[in-house]
């Protein structure tokens, strides 16, 4: 189904409408993490921008804002990575090659690429944070030769939460990347860092004076992610974070998501730290 | 081949001390090397020695009954190790094992407390230093018991 707009008498997709995509593969990435790859129908393949999400809908059961967790320049397979908590989630988690999903999107802002371009980027994840900064990742690494140091700090609660393992340790073994991982707690058999995502800010190498921090994970997390990067000296504009929070129209008409004067579906869910840290700390929101 | 002067005063932890006080320090100092596996200390022995890492990795280590160790943090190169030297009893609280090769140095906490006892603003600096240290470690702590990752659920 479509609208007609009068004043430029071209047809507009309705964007609460739904467009079916079928699903390719379902990819079991942690004991509660998945992978969800769909074809997009059309032929042109589905183009969005690194940061921004989708509204997925498992019909007769909800629907759901999911970033984006796949490349940018390979459209012919839209990809999101997820948790399974909610009914909807848990109903997509048992989804199978062939069944049917709506998606809704692309919707959102997008990680300040352009900003970085001639600049050191730190990439802080937390958790499943991940998977909204992979993208981003994708497209730093597409044009390499662009940006100065690029390091990805990434912490986790146990070794077995490690999202997108294999994926960091090829990233880990490139000489131009720095990637560091910690996790809050291990069996002695673990050889890596112990302690929180914020210990590794103060040693990372990167000029803070000329980078770019892009953020996401739990919104604690990033509070004392941000506290860190401005202890290290990277100036608030650099800082950009990835908001999540009761995203249901994901056109800002709902309010659902609004966030003092911000509605995170369509002034976020990646906002500059400078704009929205009053709210950042504000209690009753 | 750098001394151990040189290296104690240029270490982030020491340096700016009074070069008096580096020296002094530095008669503390031993170059030690632990290959993996190897303990640094085992919980509830004497504490005698803290350690200023320069490169490796170490696992504090926490024996829990059915669990067994369970790590709950990691030193790394330019990080300090210990301050139980500081703190009567002067026991180790958890087990220190290095996961890869590192070498230290070694700073003897005996022959530490003795010289602060006798030149009390030795002292103060160092003790200024290690609360630093302690207070980072116990944020760390604060912020890891709000899981971080997991939105509290």
């Amino acid at each position: 189904m479509a609208t007609e707009s009068n004043s430029m008498n071209t047809i507009v997709p309705n964007p609460m409408l739904p467009q079916p995509f079928a699903v390719q593969r379902v990819r079991r990435e942690t004991h509660d993490t998945f992978t969800l790859e769909l074809s997009p129908s059309e032929k042109h393949g589905f183009k969005f921008s690194p940061g921004q999400f989708n509204m997925l809908y498992v019909f007769g059961i909800g629907e759901v804002p999911i970033s984006i967790s796949g490349d940018p320049t390979r459209q012919k397979t839209l990809v999101h990575t997820t948790r399974a908590v909610g009914t909807v989630t848990k109903a997509m988690y048992k989804l199978k090659r062939g069944d049917v999903l709506g998606v809704r999107g692309p919707y959102g802002t997008q990680w300040p690429i352009g900003n970085a371009l001639g600049n050191d980027v730190i990439i802080v994840a937390g958790g499943i944070g991940l998977a909204p900064l992979r993208p981003a990742i994708y497209q730093l690494l597409s044009q390499r030769e662009k940006f100065g140091k690029i390091v990805i700090l990434y912490g986790t609660r146990t070794p077995d939460d490690i999202l997108f393992r294999k994926e960091l340790e090829q990233w880990r073994a490139r000489f131009d990347l720095e990637v560091h991982i910690t996790v809050d707690r291990a069996m002695s058999g673990w050889r890596g860092s112990v302690g929180v995502v914020t210990t590794l800010i103060p040693k990372a190498p990167f000029d803070p004076l000329n980078t770019v921090a892009m953020v996401c994970g739990p919104e604690i997390m990033m509070r004392y992610t941000v506290t860190e990067l401005q202890k290290r000296g990277v100036p608030t504009n650099d800082i950009y974070i990835s908001m999540e929070r009761n995203m249901k129209c994901a056109i800002g008409l709902c309010g659902h998501c609004q966030w003092g004067t911000e509605f995170i579906c369509k002034d976020g869910p990646v906002f500059p730290f400078s704009e929205i840290k009053s709210l950042f700390v504000r209690r009753e929101l | 081949m750098e001394n151990l002067e040189n290296i104690v005063s240029e270490h982030p932890f020491l340096k700016g001390l009074d070069p008096q006080y580096i020296q002094l320090v530095s008669g503390c100092a031993s170059n030690v090397r632990f290959e993996a596996g190897q303990y640094l200390f085992r919980e509830d022995e004497e504490a005698n020695w803290f350690y200023i890492i320069r490169q490796g990795k170490v696992a504090v280590e926490a024996y829990a009954a059915e669990r067994g160790a369970v790590i709950i943090d990691t030193v790394e190169e330019g990080d300090v190790l210990g301050w139980s030297w500081l703190i009567p009893p002067y026991n180790w609280h958890f087990d220190a094992r290095a996961i890869e090769l590192t070498r230290a140095i070694a700073l003897d906490g005996k022959c530490l407390r003795n010289k602060c006892e006798h030149d009390h603003n030795l002292g103060y600096e160092l003790l200024k230093r290690f609360a630093h240290i302690i207070e980072q470690r116990l944020e760390a702590t604060r912020i890891r018991l709000l899981d971080l990752y997991g939105n509290g659920k």
